[in-house]
């Protein structure tokens, strides 16, 4: 045997650690909406890319024209909520993987959700401040 | 954080080599991983060279033979050599599978032995599956029914319903795809992994079973069940070719549709 002596930090039994407090009873509706998200987002990102793509060498008082148009603006609202909620979820999601500590991921998601909830609102302005 | 690297005293060191016997043509070198809390040294690979000619086509008879006839001390579980006892779980070549249903051959180069992974090690190849019991017990794999059972007869299922339970009902619990598992490599202590959950749906599909709702409310969390990333290392590696991520959607699947 070596000199060291067996430490036992919990004589809790197996079961009882891992029973722990129950199930959060959640879980399933974050798991739903981001797949929901990234299939909106499909469409959304599709009509972007092609839209700011076939864009190129337009003026400014056009651009601005095109981003006032209401099925524009509609759309690009849209785009960016869904697209900033899918990212804070998604990230949420890999903070939960790898950060262990609960006071530190509980503060890294906090983080997170809030610059994306910034992120959106800033995005949400600028368009309205153009479209309306 | 996760931790992504070995501990100091986890780091594997170079052991002994045991030759072959003078005269073996057909020699295979095994490098087998190595540890004894006893000495409190860091692991070891020993690397044991076997002569093929005399020795069965399995790993596990490789394994066998080098405990009987080279090196005693080495250690590890086995019974059934037939791959339904799950006993001899193990990392083969950098996939984990049963030793009793790798064949040597199907190994190109050394044969690379170790523990299955990201376990404590009670020692050499025998990891300590205390936790991942207690995981099993919690779901609660057996039959609850409140209805009585038919006094001189068996619960009965359809056909339809009994063909529910083909792929589940032959997992043996080596635990091959739950230490296979990188969610569950850094998450656990909270998420169930592949092998139990697996054991969970086997009944909520079972249909003589009565308690699918309270077995979903109990996998209804972040950790125990939504780890999940479809990964899909445990449909990999499953030595009886069963499919747990599969086993795993179905129930994320049955969480949405009881919701409406």
């Amino acid at each position: 045997m070596s000199d060291k002596k067996l430490h036992i930090a919990q004589m809790r039994s197996p079961l009882g650690r891992v029973r722990g407090m129950g199930s959060a009873k959640q879980g399933s509706h974050h798991w739903w909406i981001q797949r929901v998200t990234s299939i909106a987002l499909l469409p959304l990102m599709l009509w972007f890319t092609l839209s700011v793509a076939t864009m190129g060498g337009i003026s400014y008082v056009e651009t601005i024209a095109w981003i006032g148009h209401p099925l524009n603006a509609a759309l690009l609202l849209l785009t960016v909520g869904i697209a900033f909620h899918h990212t804070a979820s998604g990230l949420q999601v890999l903070i939960e993987d790898y950060v262990a500590d609960e006071w530190k991921r509980t503060a890294a998601v906090l983080l997170i959700k809030g610059a994306c909830l910034l992120l959106a609102v800033l995005s949400a302005v600028a368009v309205l401040k153009i479209a309306i | 954080m996760a931790t992504f690297t070995l501990p100091k005293n986890s780091t594997i060191g170079t052991g002994k080599t045991y030759a072959a016997e003078p005269g073996a043509k057909n020699v295979k070198s095994f490098k087998i991983y190595r540890f004894d809390p006893d000495t409190g040294e860091n692991p070891r690979y020993d690397t044991y060279e076997i002569d093929l000619d005399k020795c069965g086509p399995m790993v596990l008879d490789a394994l066998i033979k080098i405990k009987n006839e080279v090196d005693t001390t080495l250690t590890f579980r086995r019974s059934c050599r037939e791959g339904i006892c799950g006993s001899c779980a193990m990392n083969i070549d950098g996939m984990n599978t049963l030793a009793c249903l790798k064949p040597i051959e199907d190994v190109k180069k050394d044969v690379r032995v170790t523990p299955l992974p990201h376990m404590p090690v009670v020692k050499d190849l025998v990891p300590d599956l205390t936790h991942i019991y207690a995981q099993l017990r919690s779901v609660e794999p057996w039959l609850k029914s409140d209805t009585p059972a038919p006094p001189d007869e068996e619960r009965r299922q359809s056909k339809e319903e009994r063909a529910k339970l083909d792929g589940l009902w032959e997992c043996i619990l080596c635990f091959c795809c739950s230490t296979a598992c990188p969610s569950y490599w850094w998450n656990g202590d909270r998420y169930l992994g592949p092998a139990v959950l697996l054991q969970a749906y086997r009944w909520i599909a079972d249909s003589r079973d009565e308690y699918a709702g309270e077995r979903l409310d109990n996998l209804e969390d972040p950790f125990r069940l939504y780890r999940c990333h479809t990964i899909m290392n445990c449909t990999a590696t499953c030595p009886k070719g069963l499919n747990p991520a599969k086993a795993i959607g179905k129930i994320k699947e049955l969480m949405i549709e009881r919701q409406g």
